[in-house]
């Protein structure tokens, strides 16, 4: 604090703020670069990707290509369709669930709660096997019920530790009063629980939607035919062995980030509060 | 016999609500993931493979020809005689503490500057949470064509500096720094948001008082900021620890499907022996559950160092 002019409490030197900015900059265009730089290969035509520094050339045949010539627009809906099923049950099964688990001391309790998390460690080659064969023999390989099915061996447990992590937040004396009213306890969590727990459920929803959308491993081996590939498997057609059509995949790239990152620009605020709160009060 | 009647009737008549509302979910996970699990565990006892197991061609269905082989498998992985188990779980220990060392360390140096007043505060933070919002799978496939050797942005940079093109994800040495370097990208925004929720949670008056009795900034760091940290701490690292360790995308869609590479984790390799070349149902099988119970063993022990640290501290 040998400055002449005294500063007050907590303000930074010119020199330390000049730092701290340039840090966050630099650190800001190393996230976003990636994502710039995908924009506009897919903005170049179909073989403009092979000269990454030309500034010239930009048209948009890229995304008229992949609409109309692939089964790009197949895909997305396959995506939608095996996500939204999965987010669907995973939310709808387990909110009592993380009620119950929230709410009331009963005898396996705990191993409950364990189960859930230990569910979540399972690594997608312990279940890929049995559930591979499993699904052959009951002929749903290549199916959206399969696919769903899987899924929601992931979102379930997923779903009950997140939203357990929000009924937490919410104070018990809404349900006692509830009771005092005469509500058996399932009407409390459905009347007056379940509406104030809207925002962990959309968000909830939200995080089953995004990983079922991402899901790789799964959907590669389950489905076969190209008319039931989800995007992240049909994103692989367009640079494989034999092909390396960048200029589409980086325009098939850019149409399944922005409803994806659109979504979760709403809901990341909540996100890791409802990830970490499950985890801290066990 | 007749108290015990009595003492179960009576726990059912107090607690059969709470059963009745976790019933759905117990199904649910007792065939989604119990029943496959006991079939998994059953396949790493059994020489199962694509010859061998039951399947449908045409309107014929070949029952299932598998024998039990006892512990066999575990054996042949375990004693080395399989030959891969080792190396891969050696990479895969490098590989998920190199990832999550620098997800957290970034992390916290991102959420340390941004917990602090300043201009563009929001927009800082929106960019650097912008990795977060990309799916994984597509991120990979864009640093793929970043780090593309002949076309590659990267390289065509490396070139204007005059060093050269680098063979990023040929060379397998370079291909591990690649993946994860594109894991660290994608991880590093939900540390930094976890950190910077932990920071604000931690009460002012800590840091004013610390000032006051004359700390300085390191040893506020280490004595007020790290503690107040250390239950977010403790989640993050054990999530990212678990994520890490089974990150199939970067590696699988990264490094590419070819032939056998050193770059594999074990995550992937299980995944290669169950669905590449002859399908090895068993090997994959057994993989997956050795997989499994070295992520219980480390979870106990995590969680158990936890609670004695926070034992000492109390």
């Amino acid at each position: 604090m040998s400055s002449t002019t005294p500063r007050a409490r907590g303000e930074r030197s010119r020199g330390a703020s000049a730092a701290l900015h340039t840090a966050l900059v630099l650190a800001s265009l190393v996230a976003v670069f990636p994502v710039l730089f995908v924009v506009f290969v897919s903005l170049r035509g179909r073989d403009g990707w092979q000269e990454p520094t030309r500034l010239a050339g930009f048209d948009v045949s890229n995304y008229t290509h992949i609409l109309e010539h692939t089964k790009f627009l197949t895909w997305f809906g396959n995506s939608v369709i095996v996500a939204l099923g999965a987010t669907l049950l995973g939310v709808f099964t387990a909110a009592t669930a993380g009620y119950a688990v929230s709410r009331m001391r009963f005898p396996g309790h705990r191993p409950l709660m364990w189960t859930f998390l230990i569910v979540q460690m399972f690594p997608m080659a312990v279940l890929i096997v049995p559930l591979y064969n499993i699904l052959g023999e009951l002929e749903l390989l290549d199916s959206y019920t399969g696919l769903i099915v899987t899924y929601c061996s992931v979102s379930v447990p997923f779903c009950a530790w997140m939203l357990k992590g929000y009924f937490d937040t919410i104070p018990a004396e809404i349900d006692e009063a509830g009771r005092v009213d005469g509500l058996s306890p399932f009407g409390t969590f459905w009347r007056l629980v379940l509406p104030l727990a809207r925002p962990g459920l959309a968000v909830t929803a939200f995080y089953s939607f995004i990983t079922a959308w991402g899901e790789v491993a799964f959907a590669t081996q389950f489905m076969s035919s190209e008319e039931h590939y989800t995007l992240a498997v049909g994103l692989q057609t367009f640079v494989g062995q034999q092909k390396a059509e960048w200029g589409l995949m980086t325009a098939a790239a850019v149409l399944i980030t922005i409803p994806a990152a659109v979504v979760f620009f709403l809901a990341q605020r909540h996100l890791v509060a409802g990830l970490t709160a499950g985890g801290t009060k066990g | 016999m007749t108290a015990l009647v009595t003492r179960a009737r009576r726990s059912f008549d107090t607690h059969w609500y709470a059963w009745a509302m976790v019933l759905p979910v117990v199904v649910v996970l007792a065939v989604l993931v119990g029943y496959p699990l006991g079939k998994g565990i059953y396949l790493s006892f059994t020489d199962a493979d694509e010859a061998n197991v039951a399947r449908t061609i045409g309107v014929n269905h070949i029952p299932a020809t598998y024998k039990a082989v006892g512990l066999d498998n575990y054996w042949k992985v375990l004693s080395g005689q399989e030959g891969h188990f080792y190396s891969r779980l050696g990479w895969t220990v490098v590989w998920t503490a190199s990832c999550v060392v620098l997800h957290y360390v970034i992390g916290l140096g991102l959420a340390l500057l941004l917990n602090r007043p300043m201009r563009f505060r929001a927009l800082y933070r929106v960019l650097l949470i912008l990795p977060w919002a990309v799916p994984a799978f597509v991120a990979t496939f864009s640093w793929r064509l970043i780090f593309n050797e002949k076309y590659g942005v990267l390289n065509a940079f490396l070139e204007k500096l005059g060093v050269g093109a680098v063979d990023w994800l040929g060379d397998s040495t370079l291909q591990k720094m690649a993946a994860v370097a594109v894991n660290v990208w994608l991880g590093v925004p939900f540390m930094m948001v976890a950190i910077l929720g932990g920071l604000q949670a931690i009460p002012r008056e800590l840091h004013e008082a610390a000032e006051m009795d004359g700390a300085s900034p390191w040893q506020r760091f280490r004595h007020v900021t790290l503690p107040g940290l250390r239950p977010v701490s403790g989640t993050v690292i054990l999530l990212g620890v678990i994520w890490t360790f089974n990150m199939f995308q970067v590696i699988y869609l990264l490094i590419g499907q070819g032939a056998s590479s050193d770059s594999e984790i074990l995550v992937t390799y299980a995944y290669r022996l169950a669905f590449q070349g002859v399908r090895d149902y068993a090997g994959s099988a057994t993989y997956g559950i050795l997989i499994l119970s070295l992520l219980l063993v480390f979870a106990v022990f995590y969680r158990r160092m936890l609670t004695r640290q926070e034992g000492t501290t109390r």
